[in-house]
């Protein structure tokens, strides 16, 4: 079953048309990688799933519903759609566990006492229980993106939506926050993760998703689309990143 | 020369001119601050008329002297709408609304300030716009702002003298009085400039308290 059916999205900035028709499925439990050039329109089309920008035409089915739609609650949709920034965006002014049981007590309407409880398994799971009380301020680029992804995973979301989660990385952080996310494969979460890391795409994709010039070129398995691009554009892309 | 004695007499009644220069600058200092938040809110929101009417507020209150919009309140108000306004009354209206002019628009800074990435992450988890604004984007708006708030307070204290033109029995006032009663007027004054310097030494200091405990989260 599809949890996302995107159907000719098109999305424009100004003059600038960065989405121009992409069609697309993302199955339950899927693993989606979303590749391509910079400026070839993958965060806008991250972005547009859960309404961060709004898209100019075709549609985003979210389990059947169109969140296009004028009557849709967009809190309703975007708290079963996690995100992972680039930049992290922990609210600076919590600490790491306020971070996370923020949201499940304010929208999901947990208690503060079961929220923490769960934020403390998260926070475990991703390894930094003893930054429980720390600020943002205080904890590495690959802590805060790790605390980032347990604070999206807090509000137990259908999907999860990774914009480029090691890009603002130091490199010696980039493997603590790409096994976290492999760890995720197994709970059957579905995600969309817009990445350069190629062999991690490689290993942990179902599927690769290849945008180029604001059209979905390729939607291939990683071993077909790695070892025997079909386009010419995601041949010179790979020759250039491999 | 210089003779401080034949100042005694006239003690009992500056402690009353202390308070009401205090009593001035705490009350306008909160109609300043509440109506400077709303105004930024307005001046951040998507009405472009209400977003018009800030600006030209502040454009007014900016634009012309404390001391005539004070006259104006003062002295026009019963001749416009026939109600007696005290001098209690017209001062911290109008040092209210002047300050909240200044204040709305360092608070509209502070809101500015904050990281778009961080109404992202709050929206992407679902949470409603007043939340967002009351408990992510309003503290750390204040931390970038404190500083300009403070001085916004020092400024309301000093200005507070202007209320002795129309009458009120502030600290200003009572240097004046004692002065003509006297002829002393250095050490009339004087003691006016030192109480102000120690109560704007208080407020820095507090100031500088609360920043410290602001910055907890740096």
């Amino acid at each position: 079953m599809s949890v996302i059916k995107i159907e000719h999205l098109s999305k424009s900035f100004d003059q600038l048309e960065v989405l121009k028709d992409v069609s697309m499925e993302i199955h339950d439990g899927e693993v989606v990688a979303i590749l391509g050039p910079s400026g070839s329109g993958k965060s806008t089309l991250l972005r547009c799933i859960n309404l961060l920008e709004k898209p100019d035409g075709g549609s985003i089915k979210i389990n059947d519903v169109n969140i296009l739609e004028k009557n849709v609650d967009i809190g309703k949709i975007r708290k079963n759609v996690g995100m992972v920034f680039q930049h992290f965006n922990l609210f600076s002014n919590m600490t790491v566990l306020r971070n996370m049981t923020y949201a499940p007590v304010v929208v999901n309407k947990l208690s503060k006492k079961e929220a923490e409880e769960k934020a403390r398994a998260l926070l475990e799971r991703v390894g930094l229980s003893e930054k429980a009380s720390e600020y943002p301020s205080r904890l590495s680029g690959g802590q805060k993106q790790r605390v980032a992804i347990a604070r999206a995973l807090a509000m137990e979301p259908e999907v999860l939506l990774f914009d480029e989660p090691t890009s603002a990385l130091d490199p010696e952080m980039v493997k603590e926050v790409l096994d976290v996310i492999k760890s995720l494969t197994t709970t059957g979460i579905t995600m969309a993760i817009v990445t350069h890391e190629m062999g991690f795409a490689r290993e942990v994709a179902d599927r690769i998703c290849f945008l180029d010039g604001g059209y979905l070129v390729e939607d291939a398995p990683p071993e077909e689309f790695f070892s025997s691009p079909k386009s010419e554009r995601a041949r010179q892309f790979l020759e250039k990143i491999l | 020369m210089l003779d401080f004695s034949a100042l005694t007499g006239y003690l009992p009644t500056l402690k009353n001119a202390v308070f009401l220069t205090l009593e001035f600058t705490v009350l306008s200092t909160i109609l300043g601050y509440l109506l400077g938040i709303v105004l930024s809110l307005v001046k951040i929101s998507k009405l472009r008329p209400l977003r018009v009417f800030a600006d030209v507020y502040t454009s007014i209150f900016r634009g012309t002297p404390l001391l005539v919009q004070l006259m104006l309140i003062y002295y026009a108000t019963p001749q416009l709408v026939s109600y007696q306004i005290t001098p209690l009354q017209a001062g911290v209206l109008t040092f209210g609304l002047n300050s909240a002019a200044y204040i709305s628009e360092s608070i509209r800074g502070g809101i500015l300030s904050v990281d778009k990435g961080q109404w992202e992450a709050a929206m992407a988890l679902g949470v409603p716009r007043v939340r967002l604004l009351m408990n992510i984007v309003f503290p750390q708006a204040f931390k970038n702002t404190l500083p300009s708030l403070v001085n916004e307070t020092i400024a309301l204290l000093k200005d507070s003298s202007m209320v002795s033109i129309i009458g009120v029995a502030d600290t200003m006032r009572w240097a004046s009085l004692v002065q003509a009663k006297t002829f002393r007027a250095f050490e009339a004054y004087i003691v006016a400039a030192i109480i102000y310097y120690v109560l704007v030494m208080a407020l820095t200091y507090l100031g500088s308290r609360l920043e410290r405990m602001v910055r907890v989260s740096d």
